[in-house]
């Protein structure tokens, strides 16, 4: 132990770094957005806007149209015109225009990788290296699926379904945007897409690049609002599939909504992950692997790796370096391009963060958080940690979706599998392990739909993502994210 | 000569690799087309459907786990022990009220479906996996992983062939499954569960319930223990309490009101599908956390 003493690592000097923000100059906002509907921007019937704001300072940027049901209709409307049109282009063309898409993002990716940090609070960084890229790589991917469907579904004939609503959450508004309508729209389908209220301006944006493309008016629609303009999509008594992603609560009302009618649907929900990392695993890698399971995008990640389960002979190590890593993390403004950790979504989330952090204290678990500086304007959390919690605690099995991590022992293999399953998600997990047939063992018998071993938070186009039970169903993604929007 | 009074058969449920009577002791006289007694039938409770689903769930574990080569026996077992039990099948369809040719080609096409999903069960992985070529140093694959516990209400109109069109697939990917079997010809389900527990099919795996569709769809919806519910029937009030009920654990649901049983068109590995759920698996290629990890 004094050995470690002697060893540990000095953080209060050497570690400043000088500032270095991301120029946001340049970038085109307007003072007011409109609905994207049939090829055009249009003022919404509802006459009433909202304030979109910049979780890092509490500034407002813009405001955003809010879509009532008639607004709602009339873009279900035109992307049912469109869909006799749409469906009708060959194949071909219509993989193309979809390239055209994904090279038209790859062009601007600077100005929605700022757009995206400053409505959304996350690090310029991760928007830079990870959002805006991904965005284009699924259109880019999903493009040439267009033409060469039916050879991804055997003895089957696909056909697009119609008209997809499509209902994304705030933690990857692009990203999500790219993730739902570049499938669909690759299988032949028309879409109405509704971003979430806080983070509706790269949506926008979007809106402003497929109409730049050239893609035929009404293929694309996009409204903007809050729950209620998402409710008036998923009961539009003419779309023919409902595609969401968002918090299980919210996934339950739409299945439960759409229960009397023949609406295909995919939900994407919450999710509480456990990272296990086991005693012969490479620990300087898993600590990095625990870092950036839970404090990826602040910890707004529904395949966050949200419980950690350490093998109880290294405990002690892996919470010590964790610890210190932790010490490393630079919480602050999301447009400097040293930061490791941004602002909370919104107000509302953070208060929700909070709760979850009382909740925690007062269950008895051990609250540790890093002692970094935050700024003082703005929504911030620290990274925080809660030590021997035990699995009857609702900060272990209720989705945080914050920079806090639970953490638990663990001494045998079949403890931690019966650990890890206990609950209702099951989206993703992570495994820690040198050991190959530990592994496998590991990642068959979690009951998840994404498991990292020896890595965590890792996405691509190519690599279909959903989770089991209550954490949803349907892909999105790879081969098998075309199937929900087609029928054989 | 005395005549020999024939020994009757008692018909009851089948769970956990049992045959208990219903527990809550009630029952319906099934009729012949003369009005005639043929016998007594469990009159299933929302109790018998529970313990089913804690026989099931015991049972996903291992049969989920078997080797897939194994499951294609006991699929292949099943349908040589239907064969070979088939003038049984053949009466009770009859005194249903089937016609003899009627019966014979049921049966057959029941055993030709067995054998037909005994061949996926080690297949469909390879047809509907993939390996996925991830723009960073990982390899990623996905491949199916069975759901859990499948609720099954099975065709009313169709005693042997809806409840063998609605078992073998959902069997075939290593699922567990509870059936509620056609309420007017519930016979053969019974004599199908005997098949059944002679075909190295362990117990719990498949559970037959007979009774009524508007008594038990609320439960099978509803319990929080099953992952997945299939429809064979039209009631379209029963189909939307059932999705209504699905959304309270996220349930899977798959509705086949319109499917004529009868033809090819109600066998395909995509039936196998509707209770698989994708897993995907990365890991790096060299380089694990590298110079590049995200922190």
């Amino acid at each position: 132990m004094s050995k470690k003493q002697e060893n540990k690592l000095d953080f209060k000097t050497d570690w400043a770094y000088a500032p270095a923000p991301e120029d946001t100059k340049h970038i085109a906002l307007q003072k007011q957005y409109d609905l994207f509907i049939d090829g055009k921007f249009v003022k919404p019937n509802s006459k009433k806007y909202f304030d979109t704001i910049n979780p890092a300072t509490e500034q407002k940027i813009s405001e955003i149209a809010e879509a009532d049901e008639k607004d709602v209709d009339t873009a279900v409307k035109a992307a049912r015109k469109a869909f006799n049109k749409w469906s009708a282009i060959s194949a071909k063309e219509r993989g193309k225009y979809i390239y055209r898409i994904a090279r038209l993002m790859q062009e601007r990716a600077r100005e929605f990788a700022i757009i995206e940090t400053m409505d959304g609070g996350k690090s310029i960084r991760e928007s830079r290296d990870i959002d805006v890229p991904l965005a284009a790589n699924h259109f880019f991917y999903n493009a040439g699926w267009a033409d060469k469907l039916e050879y991804a579904f055997p003895n089957r004939n696909p056909q697009p379904l119609g008209v997809a609503g499509q209902i994304i959450p705030w933690n990857f508004p692009l990203l999500m945007a790219a993730w739902k309508i570049a499938p669909a729209l690759a299988a032949g389908n028309t879409v109405v897409l509704k971003p979430a209220e806080t983070t509706s301006l790269t949506s926008l944006k979007l809106a402003e690049l497929i109409r730049d493309s050239g893609l035929p008016d009404g293929v694309v629609n996009i409204v903007t609002g809050a729950g209620k303009t998402g409710a008036a999509l998923v009961n539009h008594p003419d779309i023919n599939k409902v595609a969401f992603t968002g918090s299980t609560d919210v996934g339950k009302m739409i299945q439960k909504a759409i229960a009397g009618t023949d609406k295909k649907l995919t939900l994407e929900l919450g999710g509480k992950a456990a990272n296990i990392i086991f005693e012969d695993a490479p620990i300087d890698q898993a600590v990095e692997g625990i870092v950036n399971g839970i404090f990826f995008n602040q910890g707004h990640v529904c395949c966050a790796g949200s419980r950690l389960f350490v093998q109880e002979s290294v405990a002690d190590i892996v919470i010590r370096k964790l610890k210190d890593r932790m010490e490393t993390l630079i919480v602050g403004d999301p447009m400097d391009k040293n930061t490791d950790i941004g602002a909370i979504n919104s107000k509302e989330q953070l208060l929700k963060i909070q709760e979850y952090i009382k909740i925690g204290k007062n269950e008895g678990a051990d609250f540790y958080q890093s002692s970094c500086s935050i700024p003082g304007k703005g929504f911030f959390c620290r990274p925080t940690l809660f030590l021997n919690s035990s699995q009857s605690h609702r900060v272990v099995q209720e989705e945080i979706f914050g920079p806090v991590l639970t953490v638990q022992t663990f001494r045998t293999i079949e403890e931690v599998i019966e650990k890890a399953n206990n609950i209702a998600y099951g989206l993703s997990a992570g495994v820690w392990t040198d050991k190959g047939s530990k592994i496998f063992n590991l990642s068959s018998k979690m009951r998840a739909g994404v498991v990292w071993a020896n890595t965590y938070n890792k996405f691509d186009p190519a690599s279909p993502f959903g989770g089991y039970k209550e954490s949803g169903f349907g892909r999105e993604g790879g081969l098998h994210g075309l199937m929900p929007y087609l029928k054989f | 000569m005395t005549t020999r009074l024939e020994v009757q058969k008692t018909y009851k449920i089948f769970i956990g690799g049992q045959f208990p009577r219903t527990e809550s002791g009630r029952f319906y006289p099934l009729k012949n087309k003369k009005g005639e007694a043929i016998a007594n039938i469990c009159l299933s409770s929302r109790k018998d459907f529970r313990n089913a689903v804690v026989a099931a769930r015991g049972a996903f574990g291992g049969w989920s786990a078997r080797v897939a080569f194994n499951r294609s026996q006991i699929l292949y077992r099943i349908a040589e022990m239907l064969e070979g039990r088939k003038e049984q099948f053949i009466s009770e369809l009859v005194l249903q009220g089937s016609t003899e040719k009627a019966a014979q080609e049921e049966v057959a096409l029941s055993v030709d479906r067995l054998v037909y999903y005994a061949g996926w069960c080690d297949k469909y992985q390879a047809v509907f996996s993939s390996v996925n070529p991830v723009a960073s140093s990982h390899f990623n694959f996905s491949i199916t992983e069975p759901t859990g516990i499948v609720a099954i209400i099975a065709s009313e109109e169709s005693s042997l062939l809806g409840l063998v069109t609605a078992i073998a697939p959902v069997i075939s990917g290593g699922n567990v499954c509870i059936v509620l079997a056609s309420e007017s010809k519930p016979l053969c389900a019974v004599t199908f569960a005997e098949v059944l527990n002679t075909s190295d099919l362990p117990g719990g795996v498949v559970n037959i319930l007979t009774g009524k569709s508007d008594e038990l769809h609320t439960h099978f919806s509803s319990h929080m223990d099953v992952n997945a519910v299939t429809y064979y029937r039209q009631n379209k009030a029963e189909i939307k309490l059932i999705k209504e009920n699905a959304s309270l654990n996220v349930k899977r649901i798959f509705i086949y009101d319109k499917l004529d049983i009868t033809t090819d068109k109600a066998q395909s590995p995509y039936m196998i599908i509707d209770n698989q759920e994708i897993k995907t698996t990365w890991h790096p290629i060299e380089n694990i956390g590298s110079a590049k990890a995200g922190y």
